[in-house]
């Protein structure tokens, strides 16, 4: 079995003898001890796996490792900046209080991070375009709608922070 | 027809339900209106003791006293405060989190009475032990109603002690000593100092008599009713493991469990040796059943490196099932077999009141119509998991679990051992529902340790998931009622056919559990409720709001049948039947105040703008529920598109569950019943053929979207009745709130849900 380095929330991480098909997801968990970043479906319906992949919002269930290759890898564990200072979306879940159980959101920001990183400025159509493969198994919708709102203020008021 | 006088024991399942009872709940008795408030006296303290340097050290055990006015299956309450130097003031939790927010409400109880600063407050989650605890479970909306109480008495008599010992000190009266935001103030003189810095001195005090403990007034709250974000939030937002899947040991294995995927078939053989040739695979072992269908099924169990490993190995795995025994249910089966009952007499009277047939007078309209639910699954996000280690003849789990208490011993009769060699850790839980108040998996989990002597986390798919689940019960009720031109509702009678394991008794919730207290069973004169069984054998649970879920679509869809049939205005039409009848004070905490009902569903009305025009093929419903001691109104703003595009806009709440405890918390989980509600009547359907589960996965049970969630405003009616659960009431009046507006906004009424089967399409 091959053996990869991955680029993981700006660290060079080294994995040794994996399967190629080893969805992204189990070498974050179990390789790595990433978990913030969860399984729910195992077939990229549910979204609770959300992270991303140069950037763009992918389903770590579902994405081979074999396929990662030179790509950044950036999970809810690397989305504060260095020294902590939390991203204006995970300032905004808080102060909504939008998680119920709390599972989902991990994914549920990293989808609304990829949104805001590329448009910063959304509409609630928008929203709910970005966020439409993210289940809530508690409900939390309305607030996950505000949220994104508020971070999205924040953000444009800071001209953006990547 | 045989009269049975209340439902018997259905299965072992009646155990869970007696826990999560709402009548237990309040510790109120049939016949008693008053709340038993557990006795705080100095006999009660378990252990008091001031530790030098560590501060004050309080651990409550009212237990004693819960007991002399309870029985001893009735729940008993620790709570557990420890005031460090630093000012801290640590807090047990003592009931699992699955998203209810309990790890923040009960904490909140205690630090109002303290008057600690909010800020100073660190929320641990307690051990399991229910000897020190009491009850220890997340169900039936009981958490703040049977703790409100008790916690509030536990706080205010540690401030009593931290004014007791600034008194000391400063030598002056008690009474001219005060608290505020964790100090004890003189205000004559000025002079403030920190809890932090009263802990020693505090110790020595005696605990007060519970008479001399002055509780505050509702209007003096300064947490109580706020909105507080909840305590694990920043830990949520950055990833943090706080899940039981989260959970890793040393040397710790990944391990899968192949059940028969007709409930009930057993092992009789397997392909071991090639599975175990796998890579990473370490043991691929059959386990028997222990023959508790709660704790251990027969199967076969896979344990490797990785989850991912165990995952491969498992798609390899090839079983033969002996399924002589197994279930043969077939969904499409068991309706033929209801539309062929409800044609005939029912089996059992479950209440009648009045003369049913001969109720018709010349005047009234009669209709009867023929209402069909289905299965669910219960579907939490984080799968049924848990991390297991046995070792020495002890066994330790950590457990996404709702009755971690009763996982003590559950594992203890699953592994053989005595439940004082069992350690249960309570993690976070994604998601509840009432799935997790079953502990099959925890129990799983161990037994694989115990044969491999090993650290090892069990890990469901999501396919064992849904397959493996025990589901909401679907059902059908073949109900007839008589309206006089006036609206008044004249008879009504609700043949419910449902399900039955032993061809006896109903399946756990396939009947209301206090028929004579469901609405509207005492608002109409002439009433039956009767019911028959059909035999099955798929697994049955308590799924959030448990009968409740079913009961009200079908009563309060028909309820607006009755309207439409009298040509009356539905609010009008309700408010009449539940305002005309006497409106006499609860007796009980599930017995329905006509008053409560009858604000909440004007001030629905009055919040969503009932009666105003709308423009064709959009329509308001109305619909009321009363259960888990909470009233809940509903309305739901619904467009109609020709093709049966049905786009809910907007969905009003009004609730009324006495004071709320935490207005973030309590409006979220209204929010969220709301978006559960419409999940769960949309698309979801569980059936199954030949005893195995159809669904498999998300791609054929789907969700609620966030495309599809409509707007939610929630509004309390705080009342001074004592404070009952919000995590489910507000669930029950959006279904059939959901079916009346489509009525309003197409003429179609809805008999059948899932939606989709009626041709429906939720956009």
């Amino acid at each position: 079995m091959p053996d990869y380095m991955l680029d993981v929330n700006g660290k060079r991480h080294f994995v040794e003898e994996v399967e190629e098909e080893t969805p992204l997801l189990w070498v974050l968990r179990d390789a790595l001890g990433l978990v913030g970043t969860k399984y729910g479906c195992g077939i990229a319906a549910c979204g609770a796996c959300t992270m991303h992949i140069d950037g763009i919002a992918a389903r770590s269930c579902s994405f081979p490792v074999s396929a990662v290759g030179d790509q950044k890898i950036m999970t809810i564990e690397g989305l504060a900046a260095e020294g902590g200072a939390l991203h204006p979306l995970q300032k905004a879940w808080i102060e909504k209080d939008v998680a119920q159980c709390g599972y989902c959101q991990a994914g549920q920001i990293m989808s609304a991070a990829a949104l805001l990183a590329e448009n910063p400025d959304p509409s609630d159509e928008e929203i709910d375009n970005a966020l439409e493969g993210n289940y809530c198994r508690c409900g939390t919708y309305n607030r996950i709608r505000a949220a994104v709102r508020v971070a999205a203020n924040t953000y444009n008021k800071r001209g953006g922070i990547e | 027809m045989k009269e049975i006088a209340s439902t018997p024991k259905a299965s072992v399942f009646e155990e869970i339900l007696d826990e999560i009872d709402p009548i237990i709940a309040h510790g109120i008795s049939e016949n008693s209106s008053a709340m038993i408030s557990p006795d705080i006296n100095r006999r009660s303290f378990l252990k008091l003791w001031g530790a030098g340097g560590l501060g004050l050290l309080l651990v409550f055990n009212l237990s004693e006293a819960s007991k002399a006015a309870r029985s001893n299956t009735l729940s008993e309450l620790n709570a557990y405060i420890r005031i460090s130097i630093d000012g801290k003031v640590a807090i047990y939790s003592k009931n699992p989190e699955v998203g209810q927010g309990i790890k923040t409400s009960l904490p909140m109880i205690i630090a109002e009475e303290l008057d600690a600063d909010w800020r100073d407050v660190v929320v641990e989650q307690s051990p399991i032990d229910e000897s020190i605890f009491g009850r220890q479970n997340a169900g039936g909306s009981r958490s703040v109603a049977t703790n409100y109480d008790a916690l509030r008495y536990a706080g205010a008599a540690a401030r009593y002690m931290l004014r007791a010992a600034a008194a000391k000190i400063w030598n002056v009266p008690l009474g001219e000593c005060s608290t505020e935001l964790g100090h004890v103030i003189h205000a004559k003189t000025g002079r403030r100092i920190p809890y932090g810095q009263l802990g020693d001195k505090a110790a020595t005090i005696p605990v007060p008599e519970k008479n001399k403990i002055r509780l505050k007034k509702r209007k003096n709250f300064k947490l109580l009713g706020k909105r507080i974000t909840g305590v694990d939030n920043y830990a949520l937002v950055t990833g943090q493991p706080l899940f039981g899947i989260d959970q890793t040991l040393p040397d710790m294995l990944y391990a899968v469990y192949e059940k028969c995927p007709a409930i009930g078939g057993c092992v009789k053989n397997a392909n071991y040796d090639e599975v175990l040739k796998l890579p990473d695979v370490k043991h691929v072992f059959p386990l028997e059943g222990n023959g508790h269908p709660l704790e251990l099924s027969n199967g076969v169990a896979i344990v490797a490196t990785s989850t991912w490993a165990a995952f491969r190995a498992k798609e390899k795995l090839k079983v033969e099932w002996d399924e002589s025994d197994a279930s043969k249910d077939d969904w499409f089966e068991l309706i033929e077999q209801a539309r062929l009952l409800k044609a005939q007499p029912a089996q059992h009277t479950l209440y009648q009141t009045g003369a049913v047939e001969e109720a018709v007078s010349d005047t009234a309209k009669s209709i009867q119509a023929f209402y069909t639910h289905h299965f669910i699954a219960h579907a939490t996000l984080e799968p049924q998991n848990c991390t297991a280690w046995y070792r020495n003849d002890r066994v330790e789990v950590w457990a996404p679990t709702q009755s971690p208490g009763r996982a003590v011993n559950n594992i203890a009769h699953t592994v053989g051992l005595d439940a004082s060699k069992v350690v249960v850790n309570q993690t976070r839980a994604g998601g509840g529902f009432g799935r997790r108040l079953v502990n099959d998996s925890v129990c799983e989990a161990a037994a694989i340790s115990k044969y491999i002597n090993a650290p090892v986390k069990l890990q469901w798919s999501r396919e064992d998931d849904m397959m493996h689940d025990f589901y909401r019960v679907g059902g059908f009720h073949a109900v007839k009622g008589s309206v006089d031109p006036d609206g008044r509702v004249t008879r009504w009678g609700d043949h419910l056919i449902t399900f039955s394991e032993d061809g006896e008794k109903s399946v756990i919730a396939g009947v209301p559990r206090r028929p004579k207290e469901e609405f509207p069973a005492s608002f109409i004169e002439n009433f039956q409720l009767t019911q028959s069984l059909i035999p099955l054998k798929t697994r049955c649970g308590l799924w959030r709001a448990p009968n409740s879920n079913t009961h009200a679509w079908v009563v309060q869809s028909f309820l607006h049948e009755l309207s439409t049939t009298a040509g009356v205005d539905h609010l009008e039409f309700l408010l009449e039947m539940i305002g005309t009848a006497e409106r006499r004070g609860a007796q009980n905490a599930n017995s329905l105040n006509a008053e409560r009902a009858v604000d909440v569903i004007q001030m629905a009305a009055l919040k969503a703008g009932w009666g105003r025009t709308l423009p064709k093929g959009r329509g308001l419903g109305l619909a009321f529920h009363f259960s888990h001691g909470g009233y809940f109104a509903e309305v739901a703003e619904v467009s109609v598109s020709e093709t049966k595009d049905v786009k809910v806009h907007h969905v009003t709440v009004v609730g009324d569950v006495g004071p709320i405890i935490n207005l973030s918390g309590a409006e979220n989980q209204c929010q969220g019943s709301v978006i559960d509600g419409l999940s769960a009547m949309f698309e979801q359907e569980i059936t199954m053929k030949q005893g195995r589960v159809e669904q498999k996965n998300f791609d054929t049970y789907s969700l609620l979207r966030i495309s599809q969630a409509p707007s939610v405003d929630v509004h309390f009616i705080q009342s001074d009745n004592p404070p009952t659960g919000a995590g489910e009431p507000a669930l029950t009046p959006l279904a059939p709130a959901v079916c009346n507006a489509i009525y309003s906004a197409s003429g179609h009424r809805v008999r059948t849900l899932p939606l989709v089967k009626e041709g429906f399409n939720v956009i």
